[in-house]
């Protein structure tokens, strides 16, 4: 993939990335503001999440229900996602519809109107797309170990917010937010697909270059401190499935150990799919905790993720237990599998094929230019797209002792939360799931 | 061999640029080239499924499916994956009603490696009787985990209601006690009798020529022959509902509970499927969901989502419409949905809406094909029901030759506001 783009300030502060890719003739534009749930106090949890559905409710041009038939009419496709560190909006549409996207996004950066009576009705909404989360029994053990990884953090919220901020928070709060975050030096475009590069940043600056840019308050993120005694957890809820979740301190996506620690994943939990967008990953029964719990009838499933974030989060190990184990036998198989990464070096040809992988999914992600701008712009949000384009080489690099000291430095019993989902038996649901139930 | 180069952009798969082939044994052979990108992808599917289950072992279709990668007779478990996981690879196998498919991924260099194993798991599979045990734990801990979905859940129970006294109403990965009843020598004997090269197509798009992938292709399955390969048995008549039938399946300690609500809908091949998916997308889909995400997420705010799907495929399909809902706002979402299909079999939709629906379907059409995997999918399903390789060329005429009356008249002959299934699965209203 060839993967060079132009990046331009405007002079209002607002970052845009382009990259004309001629393979289809489509457009991927995204909006990305650099606003997610580390950027909520206590009391607005959920503000960014909520503020992004707002976002769909209406502006002067634009009024409720007419944004989403708009791009749909065009046969695009739209979204919006938030995260921890970022909320993003984009349309892939045909090229030559394209412009809609670009004038819907310009208008709502600055026109949405937060109508009392639409942000009335999304709450309930939102509590009910909560509750829906509620349901997922790991949605319940991630909440609770993520608030007990971080005691000063924001980090420690979920992204959809606290029950009850959902249902204290008011238009105001939510306003505030959006008017606060979302300016155009806050954030950054990323258009990728068949325009002339020319042309689409001169439609650009006269669509953006126009909107004032906010007055930016540099908020000091707590530091988290290290954690220096394990911590464990229990969280009871419907069903017959045990899960266990592992929690350590990650590496921020900016920070060089990053990369080691992506090879030590891929090795341990097998590889992370990069696609959020026409992706597909690589299954993972040659990594070594597939083998050494799932090939020993300790667990069912095992899988493990790093994020990318601005801020150090969370490497996580979840576990679906085997019926006929117990959490104590799998606990010591996990830690019999890290001490190895910390005692015994792992092979050249381990990481060379980490390597490989990662090839192999960027190859398959550069099929799709909704993929291609998502880089674009996701990267920017903890990184630089240089990040991205670096990937490969800065894994390419990784030695075997780099794997071991991040095996050493981040997996210690000490700096890891171990939460369980056990089921409580007698909730037990009142019908089989047989043919006549 | 002739270089073809990849095909313009704006130009939709047609005969011209669709290679196909049918090998000496039956297998049919799709393939068209891009070298956007160094992946390639399979995609196809072999002519068996759930619909040869017995009652007492259901789920032994798709128990086999799962098993062929679990050994072969050349390859244990984890030579098969170490040699696909190395190079970034993926392959899969997974049973439906009537066949099992397959699809797959790799870099262009290893389109050999992933056909080989192809071959190998569905040809010669071992189910190595540990390996067999462990997937039935796992098998066993996924309906167990089924049985706490309640979105799942509801679907199996509209299912039941839905396909009353048809094969359809079985869900393909069986129960809890058919999973326990399938035994290492079913599988076997399944395999033995119900794969073969007859009724497969695959498909293969991708940084490849296509006559090349053909022969790599015709190496790996050249050879194959199975003469005992069985027919899949004729489906029976759906009869068709008479009055409203409902199922509420409690599961407690949820917060929330899913409604599956609907009615028999057209098969793939029928006559009456654009105007029916045109008409699905006015009612459940285009925009915020649709006319029903309007009334019940954006004007009620009672659900974050709630849309309709036309699922259709050989036999009968289902036209439904799916919500998650707090408990205590159940019968309303269902009323409020009830209204919305009486209207939708009562007036026409109007001129702008339908507009509106087919102007979607033609500018997402491009952005459907735009991956190898939807390329792939997309030609597989010209084959699988029969609609021509110049189907996406004569697409747009299609999707713009569906009048307001006719989505009327098809709607009146599949949705009826009184004779509808109606499944949930949740907690109990506290």
């Amino acid at each position: 993939m060839n993967n060079s783009i132009t990046k331009v300030q405007l002079s209002n502060g607002l970052t845009v990335l382009l990259k004309e890719i001629h393979t289809a003739p489509i457009v991927s534009h995204w909006i990305w503001y650099r606003v997610g749930s580390r950027n909520e106090q206590p009391g607005i949890t959920g503000a960014s999440h909520w503020v992004e559905h707002m976002q769909f409710k209406g502006t002067k041009q634009f009024p409720a229900g007419v944004l989403d038939k708009a791009i749909s009419r065009e046969g695009g496709t739209w979204n919006a996602f938030t995260y921890l560190d970022w909320t993003t909006f984009f349309e892939t549409m045909p090229a030559d519809k394209i412009d809609l996207a670009l004038r819907l996004e310009a208008d709502r950066m600055v026109g949405s109107q937060f109508n009392p009576n639409e942000v009335s009705s999304e709450r309930t909404v939102i509590i009910s797309e909560r509750e829906g989360n509620e349901n997922e029994p790991l949605f319940r053990l991630g909440e609770v170990v993520q608030a007990e990884a971080f005691s000063q953090h924001p980090y420690r919220h979920e992204i959809i917010g606290e029950m009850a901020d959902l249902r204290s928070m008011q238009r105001d709060d939510l306003y505030q937010h959006y008017r606060r975050h979302y300016v155009p030096n806050n954030a950054v475009q990323a258009i990728a697909g068949d325009f002339d590069k020319e042309a689409m940043l001169r439609r650009v600056r006269e669509l953006y270059e126009g909107l004032q840019p906010g007055n930016l308050i540099h908020t000091q993120m707590p530091v988290e401190p290290l954690q220096d005694k394990e911590k464990r957890l229990v969280v009871n809820g419907p069903g017959e499935t045990t899960y266990l979740q592992f929690a350590y301190r990650a590496p921020a996506a900016s920070a060089e150990d990053f990369f080691p620690f992506t090879v030590l994943d891929s090795l341990l939990t097998g590889p992370t799919g990069l696609n959020m967008f026409g992706g597909g990953g690589v299954s993972n029964k040659t990594s070594r905790l597939y083998r050494a719990l799932v090939e020993r009838e300790l667990a069912i499933s095992v899988s493990g993720g790093l994020q990318a974030t601005i801020d150090p989060f969370l490497y996580d190990i979840t576990i679906t237990v085997h019926p006929r184990s117990s959490t104590d036998e799998v606990i010591s198989a996990v830690d019999r599998e890290i001490e190895k990464l910390q005692t015994e070096k792992v092979t050249e040809d381990e990481v060379k094929r980490a390597t490989k992988q990662a090839r192999a999914m960027f190859a398959y992600g550069s099929e799709n230019i909704t993929n291609q701008a998502f880089w674009m712009g996701y990267s920017e949000m903890f990184a630089t797209y240089d990040w991205f384009v670096r990937y490969i080489e800065q894994l390419a690099r990784v030695r075997p002792e780099d794997v071991q000291r991040i095996a050493q430095n981040y997996l210690k019993p000490i700096s890891r939360i171990i939460g369980t989902y056990l089921p409580d038996k007698s909730t037990e649901a009142s019908h089989a799931d047989g043919p006549n139930a | 061999m002739q270089t073809a180069p990849t095909p313009k952009s704006n130009t939709l798969p047609g005969p011209d640029d669709i290679t196909r082939v049918k090998l000496d044994n039956g297998i049919i052979v799709l393939a068209r080239p891009n070298f956007n990108s160094e992946s390639v992808v399979i995609s196809g599917f072999l002519a068996n499924g759930a619909l040869l289950d017995p009652d007492e072992k259901l789920g032994l279709a798709h128990f086999s499916a799962l098993g062929l990668m679990r050994g072969t007779t050349g390859r244990k478990f984890q030579q098969i994956y170490d040699a696909l996981e190395s190079v970034g690879a993926s392959l899969g196998f997974g049973a439906g009603q009537h066949t099992t498919s397959f699809s797959g991924r790799a870099l262009a260099e290893d389109l050999p490696l992933l056909l080989d194993l192809l071959s190998e798991t569905a040809r010669e599979p071992a189910f190595p009787p540990d390996q067999i045990e462990r997937l039935r734990d796992q098998l066993l801990t996924g309906l167990a985990i089924r049985a706490q979905d309640t979105g799942d859940m509801a679907s199996l129970a509209f299912d039941r209601l839905v396909f009353a006294g048809h094969p359809y109403s079985r869900p393909e990965d069986g129960y809890t006690e058919t999973i326990q009843a399938i035994r290492q020598e079913d599988l076997v004997e399944y395999h033995r009798q119900a794969y073969g090269p007859r009724g497969m197509v695959i498909v293969v798009v991708g940084a490849v020529q296509p006559l090349e992938a053909v022969a790599q292709v015709q190496r790996a399955f050249g050879a194959w022959r199975n003469p005992a390969q069985l027919d899949l048995p004729v489906l029976p008549q759906l009869n068709p509902m008479e009055r409203t039938i409902t199922d509420q399946l409690d599961i407690p300690g949820k917060s929330q509970a899913d409604l599956v609500m609907g009615v028999v809908g057209p098969s793939r091949r029928s006559p009456d499927f654009m105007a029916a998916s045109l008409g699905n997308n006015i009612l459940g889909q285009f925009g915020m969901m649709g006319r029903i995400g309007d009334v019940v997420r954006e004007q009620s705010g009672l659900a974050y989502y709630a849309y309709t799907s036309l699922n259709a495929g050989q036999g009968p399909g289902s036209w439904e419409v799916s919500a998650g809902v707090n408990p205590a706002n159940l019968q309303k979402t269902i009323d409020l949905i009830r209204m919305e299909i009486g209207r939708f079999v009562r007036e026409p939709v109007t001129e702008q809406e339908l507009a509106d629906s087919q102007a979607n379907f033609i500018g997402r059409l491009p952005l459907s094909l735009e991956s190898n995997n939807g390329m792939a999918n997309a030609i597989l399903n010209l084959e699988r029901f029969d609609l021509g390789l110049d189907y996406y060329r004569r697409y747009v005429g299609l999707v713009r030759s569906v009048t307001p009356e006719e989505v009327l008249e098809v709607a009146r002959r599949y949705l009826d506001p009184e004779r509808l299934a109606i499944a949930s699965a949740g907690p109990q209203s506290s």
